[in-house]
């Protein structure tokens, strides 16, 4: 079992005639992902290794069925792009995107209380379900299927983890990546209410790291809706305050919120384990199986 | 990035937002002569990207033109927390009776901009939110509509402005709003905004930052960016297009992808070692890339041992290992030992170009940052 994508996902991908497009279009079919179609204004009619492009995503969701899109689109239309994609009957869209303007994002999430479709990230590494499909840029092969789920804000800490999880037998349901900027679509709440009603998922790893208060409500979530044991990781223990660690998100105000402390705290007054390093996280993860 | 205030100023003013009479001054004679055509008193003010100028000596107020040369020769060329300062703006003193503080900003819990009112203006505004959050309106903007004129005379009211000025503040505020849509700014804010002694309002500061990701739209601004390190590190850290923070330790820390990198710090510190930077390549970088973020760190000289940590997802392991070898290749004698973790995407192509007479190879992150505290260990005694 798994959430939010399988098998049967039909994928647009946005942006397919880029570099990057093309080339995680490439990995994402050897991985067995469903890819349909692509979408590119201007482009529409021409194929990409057999897969027929469109110039837009409704005519790509009409022709192909798709239920779900990759974006890949420079950061300057990538916005557009996000709008066009949820201006359709998709169920999920999947920005990949890094660099967004925030005022732009703000009005993408305006726009996403009024639709149904699930946005995640931007700013991601996209989702995965091992052995089934995966939307984004996921290295697949350290990926296993198994029974615990993982939702993180960093791409390469996902992998980390992941790959401590793995070296020891442990397999994931679905692994998704939220997105490291300040205004995302799937937060950690969203994420772990799928988690909690999927039946496979036995335990879930939480990846959290410093900058703004996602992680405490979602420690608020875990005490109140939660029976599936979470163990938590929080990046930037370190990070000095009022400094910019990389992502967008990742930045201590000088008050004492959003700080490494005042995550772990949270999660552990509910009775999360915050590991200090991945290993101890795989170690907490194998303590709930 | 930020704007200068005497920047915002300009912005402001083009807006139709009232500021005090001023002048930008390079040295002392230019800021007296601008003194003396404004009229005493003025406030002489640094013009660098800190906060708290006024508490480090960086704003005074003189009063004839003895004062006004003392002042500005004090000012110019002081050093205000690390910066040092180059121009001064000149400015006419305002005869206040209150100061009011304005401001609109992301609110990301919210995921919408925030307006902001307080009459508590004139000092620490994130002071006043911690210690008397009810001290500060606050209203929420729906981006698709902007700030509507009720939202803004709300925020003012709610904030207990006097009647008088209420709708000049509110127009402050609506104006402020609109720049911050199409400037894409960060935070704009006026603290204070000053009630004069016959009863307008003046903005006696400015405060304007801009999104990064959307210079891209605003050229304009993207001209004014000043390139301000803190040190020639962080200059060349800028030069070569990398996210990095010097830190005071002596593990040199080199990584893909911030959060990875983060973790690296953090279980440096954990097993007893203390990190001197924090070093992200970001994603799919090439063999150069991987050359220049070596060259950062080895420049730095509080570095005795550098832990290089990869996992790739979009990076390649196989361009990483070319980088590393170029990098230390080019050393008769390696500056300081090197630690590699090399997993993921093309991990086992990588591991077989890896020169390893040149670095020590780990398997797991653990082991590698172990083993890089060890050798900073060894290296500084």
């Amino acid at each position: 079992m798994s959430i939010l994508v399988d098998d049967d996902t039909r994928v647009v991908v946005q942006g397919i005639t880029g570099g990057e497009g093309k080339f995680h279009t490439g990995q994402m079919e050897a991985y067995g992902t469903n890819v349909v179609a692509g979408a590119v204004p201007g482009k529409g009619g021409q194929e990409v290794d057999g897969i027929p492009v469109y110039d837009t995503v409704d005519e790509a969701v009409r022709e192909e069925d798709a239920d779900a899109s990759v974006i890949f689109v420079p950061p300057a239309f990538a916005a557009d792009a996000i709008f066009e994609a949820l201006d359709t009957d998709l169920d999920l869209a999947v920005a990949i995107t890094e660099g967004i303007p925030t005022q732009d994002m703000a009005k993408v999430n305006k726009r996403l209380s009024e639709v149904d479709t699930r946005l995640l990230g931007p700013n991601c590494p996209g989702i995965i379900t091992p052995g089934e499909a995966k939307l984004g840029i996921l290295p697949g092969n350290i990926f296993a299927d198994g029974n615990v789920g993982l939702v993180s804000r960093s791409g390469t800490l996902t992998y980390q983890v992941v790959d401590n999880l793995t070296a020891r037998g442990i397999g994931q349901t679905t692994a998704i990546g939220i997105g490291g900027d300040p205004i995302i679509g799937t937060d950690f709440v969203d994420a772990l209410s799928l988690f909690e009603e999927d039946d496979e998922t036995e335990a879930v790893v939480m990846c959290g790291e410093i900058g703004g208060e996602d992680e405490e409500e979602a420690a608020a979530f875990i005490d109140e809706h939660m029976d599936t044991p979470v163990a938590g990781f929080i990046a930037g223990r370190t990070a000095p305050p009022g400094k910019r660690m990389g992502h967008a998100g990742a930045i201590v105000s000088g008050s004492g919120t959003g700080t490494a402390e005042s995550k772990i705290d949270a999660l552990n007054d509910v009775g999360v384990p915050v590991g200090d390093t991945p290993e101890e996280v795989a170690d907490n993860i194998e303590s709930f199986l | 990035m930020k704007l200068h205030e005497y920047q915002a100023k300009d912005i402001f003013a083009d807006a139709g937002i009232p500021i005090p009479e001023s002048q930008l001054a390079t040295n002392v004679d230019e800021a007296v002569s601008a003194a003396e055509e404004i009229g005493y008193p003025v406030a002489i003010k640094a013009q660098v990207h800190v906060g708290g100028r006024g508490k480090a000596g960086g704003i005074k107020l003189a009063s004839d033109a003895e004062e006004a040369r003392e002042y500005a020769d004090d000012i110019l060329g002081m050093d205000l927390k690390g910066y040092t300062v180059e121009q001064v703006l000149v400015e006419a003193g305002v005869d206040f009776t209150n100061e009011l503080y304005v401001g609109v900003t992301m609110d990301r819990g919210e995921g919408k901009p925030v307006a902001m009112v307080s009459t508590e203006g004139g000092v620490n505004i994130e002071e006043v939110a911690e210690e008397n959050p009810d001290a500060i309106a606050r209203e929420h903007i729906d981006p698709a509509f902007g700030l509507h004129p009720y939202q803004a005379r709300k925020a003012v009211y709610d904030a207990g402005v006097d009647q008088s000025v209420a709708r000049g503040v509110s127009s402050i505020l609506t104006t402020l709003y609109d720049l911050y849509e199409e400037r894409d700014a960060s935070d704009i804010e006026i603290n204070p905004v000053m009630i004069t002694s016959d009863g307008d309002v003046v903005a006696a500061d400015a405060v304007m930052n801009i999104d990064d990701d959307a210079l891209f739209r605003q050229p304009e601004l993207a001209e004014m960016e000043e390139e301000t390190y803190e040190d020639d590190l962080e200059r060349k850290a800028g030069e070569y297009g990398f996210d990095y923070v010097r830190l005071d330790g002596n593990v040199g820390i080199i990584g893909n992808g911030a959060g990875l990198v983060m973790t690296t710090l953090d279980l440096v510190d954990y097993y007893g070692g203390e990190p001197a930077n924090f070093l992200d390549i970001g994603g799919g970088a090439k063999a150069e890339r991987v050359t220049n973020a070596l060259d950062m760190v080895f420049s730095d000289e509080n570095v005795d041992a550098v832990v290089f940590n990869i996992f790739g997802g979009i990076t390649r392991g196989d361009e990483v290992a070319k980088g590393i070898n170029e990098a230390l290749e080019s050393f008769d004698e390696i500056p300081k030992k090197v630690v590699v973790r090399l997993a993921g995407t093309n991990a086992e192509e990588g591991m077989e170009i890896l020169n390893t007479d040149l670095v020590e190879v780990e398997e797991t992150l653990e082991e590698a940052v172990q083993r890089a505290v060890e050798n900073a260990q060894e290296a500084s005694q």
